[in-house]
């Protein structure tokens, strides 16, 4: 070309930047190391303060107390990466909750299996409905679901009314589900853990799972490779609210009265939080479920902290909210930084 | 590429299967088709089976599948197969590994495309030039499946095909390499490269190990340097662009569209990128090659097809046409090419850099511009000029040294300051930086000016409305509507709209990044004329520009940088191509290439 004279051209080098790799890695890693510090930290202090807090029931309390939210929290997980939300796991909860618990008044010896069943069954209509409506109709996840939420409110209030399902109604094998430990470790810890692993595992390790990744870092840009951006979307949102519907009945065999309130007015807002202190992009495109669940942990953790400390639960959602504001913040700034460092070196590299 | 894996054949792709749905009508460029099979065979036997790329860096390359043999490396003249439309390396038999017949689209009322055609043969490189809005992006999404043309009929290795969609495209064996690449940053290299085909192991799971070590594989072919287990952001857009074209080889993709690759390169980029086409050519893959940049269409095509207002208006070897020809086609007339009434006489100093610097990024950067005075900044990208810009205009802080614009000091880091100073700012990227996309076309032009469009601290639609239609005249913008959307316009409308913006203010200093980049030749001797009109009326001109011929023809004076340094200062008389990039790469002319 007569408007270019190329410098001789490098040979090709094998990969000789193994150093940015090991930089992005690290600053990647530093994601969830960084709030396992907080956590560590947390704990730390509030044991040095108060000795009781540390004491194996308490941890085995604030490990069930968790476990519903890094559940949920792993389907919201999947959704978040797509670039999307869904604010409405909280009523899918609440109503599955219900539903399902009420089977063991109406069935007599109804298995327990059946019942979990049934909780998912409930929770992947409704997060299909989300999906379907997302995919198809493309009109924006946060005003579907934010529709959804109170529709299935709706509905739950008038199913359930002035009802609730009492503890004596429920079989004791299914009320036992918290308290049962294995070495002194909630064995629905344990379960939760190892879903929450299979989760992660899936994310990583599959092409759908990665699919999803590439929506939520850009969407466009998935459409263009092929990738069936709508089925993806649809099953994370379905996926989303099975587990919301096994989350429902998990909180019926923890709470035991379920009535309209099952899960609380914050319940939504709860999980989205503990993803995205966890790491979760809130744009999408990356974190992990692993992530997200100790986001839940460290939220739990703060929550019985303060109690155990006597400090007015008001600080606590302050705490929460301040907790996202650094996530968000330190979000910001790694990426930032990751950016520039990257573009430095590509600079370098580049002629 | 490795024949054992497994993902490649879960992936179901067959090509050239038969589309069902075309109207298997003759258009009037069937006849001169030498087609030697009847269309309606069944797809294996009229179909040559297609062959991976082998690149010539695989020394033991065998024959190539009957059908299309091997093309000869370089113009080795099939001379006398009787066909002259044929590019130099085209087998005189062949079919074309794509033709696109008689194909129209619409887009509600507008005609996007209303009689395209183009052939693209296996070995050879076909230039696809035209004004922007002369249906070039239309054709090419059609060809990368995204539309469906309205009529017309898309042919694959002879087979009637149908597009269903971008998927459908890569099955058929097409790659697009996009001119702003569509990666996916927050994921790896490796993983842009492979993704919805990564290598699997046991249990339909990812071997991440085997993608990477196929990505640097398909890395080392193309001779880059690239980390396969990077993440994509901030990589440059070369390097984007390698990783396009490094999944177009991974996809054994036969025909390989590049829209307008070489906008965003550096010389050496651009280099590497035509070494790339180049080996993709003699691989006996078609490439389709899109750019503004005529001097590189004749660097490496070997046939061209012209559009003009969504028509073939030429498609033939490139050999004995001059750029001229090419021009004349384009725009239907011929162009006065010379930027107004040449260089000027400057005046006062208006902007005066002294020893600015910035940590890493440059370093002790001193020059003045003066009224009346086009300068321009030439460089390889990444060598700091826009930076320098960016810093001048208070959008970066800098760590040293100082801005003067007409004898009073700027304070750093601060936009606000510079345009109150008179200077106006046109950047590099006008999509995200320029303009804001979904506002109307006049409110954008009024964005910079509302200060003075205001009564009483409300901004009146009329008086906007005037503004705009002002400026709309005076740069000739086209438009629908002046409450159309700004994105709605052509690349070289919107740079326009950005210019008014600035010009809406009359700065004393215009400092303009890349003021061409994506812009149809009768556009861009459009901006080059008002730049120059600018002068003339005695404001300041910066311009950045990795053009050379556009330095050259608009620049009174070249400053040249290199990797963050002011290296030469050549008066227009004393300037060069040759020596602009020896300064500019830091080289003895002659040395390189």
């Amino acid at each position: 070309m007569s408007t270019t004279l190329a410098p001789p051209r490098e040979p090709p080098e094998a990969p000789a930047d193994l150093s940015s790799r090991r930089l992005t890695e690290r600053v990647f890693r530093v994601r969830e190391t960084g709030i396992i510090a907080v956590l560590g930290l947390f704990v730390l202090i509030t044991a040095v303060i108060q000795p009781r807090f540390v004491s194996s029931s308490n941890i085995q309390f604030i490990l069930v107390d968790t476990s519903v939210y890094a559940l949920v929290a792993l389907g919201e997980t999947m959704v978040i990466i797509s670039r999307n939300v869904d604010l409405s796991v909280q009523s899918v909860l609440a109503l599955s909750a219900y539903l399902s618990a009420g089977l063991f008044g109406h069935v007599h010896g109804i298995p327990i299996p059946v019942v979990f069943l049934v909780g998912f069954g409930i929770g992947v209509a409704f997060g299909a409905a989300n999906g379907l409506m997302v995919s198809l109709g493309r009109v924006p996840s946060l005003v579907v679901t934010l529709a959804t939420l109170y529709i299935i409110q709706g509905i739950d209030i008038l199913i359930v009314g002035g009802n609730e399902v009492v503890a004596s109604s429920l079989p004791s094998g299914f009320t036992a589900i918290p308290n049962v430990t294995v070495l002194g470790i909630p064995w629905l810890a344990i379960a939760v853990a190892a879903v929450i692993g299979i989760g992660a595992y899936y994310l990583r390790t599959f092409r759908s799972g990665r699919e999803l990744y590439a929506i939520g870092s850009n969407p466009e840009g998935a459409q263009l490779a092929g990738i069936p951006v709508a089925r993806r979307v649809f099953t994370a949102f379905t996926l989303c609210g099975g587990i919301a519907g096994v989350g429902g009945v998990l909180w019926a065999a923890q709470y035991q009265t379920i009535n309209t309130s099952a899960g609380g007015n914050n319940f939504s807002l709860i999980v989205i939080a503990s993803v995205v202190v966890g790491g979760v992009a809130i744009f999408g495109g990356s974190g992990s479920p692993v992530g997200a669940a100790i986001g839940a942990l460290l939220l739990g953790t703060i929550n019985v902290a303060l109690d155990v400390l006597g400090i007015s639960s008001f600080w606590d959602q302050a705490i929460a909210g301040f907790l996202l504001l650094v996530a968000i913040t330190l979000d910001r700034l790694i990426s930032l930084r990751l950016a520039a460092a990257l573009r430095k070196r590509s600079a370098h590299d580049g002629t | 590429m490795d024949p054992e894996d497994p993902g490649r054949g879960a992936d179901g792709r067959d090509r050239g299967r038969p589309g069902q749905g075309t109207t298997p009508d003759a258009t009037p460029t069937d006849a001169a088709q030498p087609t030697p099979t009847p269309p309606d065979l069944p797809p294996d036997a009229a179909q040559p089976t297609p062959r991976p790329p082998d690149l010539p860096t695989d020394a033991a390359r065998p024959e190539a599948a009957p059908p299309s043999p091997a093309p000869a490396p370089e113009a080795a003249g099939p001379a006398g197969n009787g066909d002259q439309d044929r590019a130099d390396g085209a087998p005189g038999t062949a079919v074309p590994l794509l033709s696109l017949r008689g194909a129209a689209k619409s887009f509600g009322a507008v005609h996007a495309i209303v009689d395209a055609s183009i052939d693209l043969y296996g070995g050879e490189v076909h230039a696809l030039v035209g004004e922007n809005g002369a249906g070039k992006s239309t054709l090419v999404k059609i060809l990368a499946g995204v539309h469906r043309p309205d009529s017309g009929q898309l042919l694959v290795n002879g087979t009637p095909t149908v597009l269903h969609g971008p998927a459908a495209a890569q099955d058929a064996g097409i790659a697009v390499i996009y001119q702003e690449p569509t990666l996916f940053p927050d994921l790896t290299a490796a993983e842009n490269i492979f993704m919805g085909r990564q290598p699997l192991r046991r249990g339909r799971r990812i071997d991440a190990r085997r993608m990477r070590a196929q990505a640097r594989a398909l890395f080392e072919r193309l001779g880059v340097r690239l980390d396969p287990g990077r993440i994509c952001r901030g990589l440059s857009i070369a390097d984007q662009q390698i990783i396009e074209i490094a999944k177009a080889l991974s996809l054994e993709a036969r025909i390989i569209v590049m829209d307008e690759p070489t906008a965003a390169l550096s010389a050496a980029e651009v280099a590497r990128l035509f070494d790339v086409a180049a080996t993709l050519r003699a691989s006996g893959a078609a490439v389709l090659f899109i750019s503004h940049r005529l001097e590189e269409v004749f660097e490496i095509c070997q046939r061209v097809t012209v559009m003009r207002d969504g028509r073939q208006v030429l498609s033939r070897k490139l050999a004995g046409l001059t750029a001229d020809d090419l021009v004349r086609a384009m725009v239907g007339r011929q162009l006065d090419d010379r930027a107004a009434d040449g260089h000027h006489t400057p005046g006062d100093v208006v902007l005066r850099v002294e020893r600015l610097t910035r940590e890493g990024v440059f370093t002790d950067v001193s020059f003045d511009v003066r009224a009346g005075e086009i300068v321009a900044f030439a460089g390889l990208v990444g060598s700091g000029r826009s930076e320098v810009a960016r810093a001048i205009f208070g959008i970066d802080h800098y760590d040293a040294g100082s801005v003067t614009v007409r004898g009073r000091p700027l304070r750093g880091s601060s936009p606000t300051g510079a345009m109150a100073a008179g200077v106006g700012f046109v950047p590099e990227d006008r999509r995200q930086q320029g303009l804001v996309m979904d506002m109307s076309v006049q409110q954008n032009m009024a964005l910079a000016s509302l200060g003075r469009l205001r009564r009483a601290g409300i901004i009146s639609s009329k008086s906007e409305r005037n503004f705009a239609a002002d400026w709309a005249l005076r740069l000739r913008i086209k438009f629908g509507r002046l409450t159309d959307p700004v994105s709605q316009l052509s690349g070289g409308n919107q740079q326009k709209v950005v210019l008014a913006k600035w010009l809406g203010r009359q700065p004393s200093l215009l400092i303009v990044d890349e003021p061409t980049r994506g812009i149809d030749i009768a556009t861009k001797a459009e901006v080059h004329r008002l730049l120059s009109q600018l002068a003339g009326n005695g404001v300041a001109i910066l311009m950045i520009s990795s053009e050379l011929p556009e330095v050259l023809r608009v620049g009174d004076r070249i400053l040249v940088m290199r990797e963050g340094r002011l290296v030469a200062e050549y008066p227009h008389s004393e300037a060069s191509e040759e020596t602009i990039m020896s300064a500019a790469t830091g080289q003895l002319q002659g040395q390189a290439r």
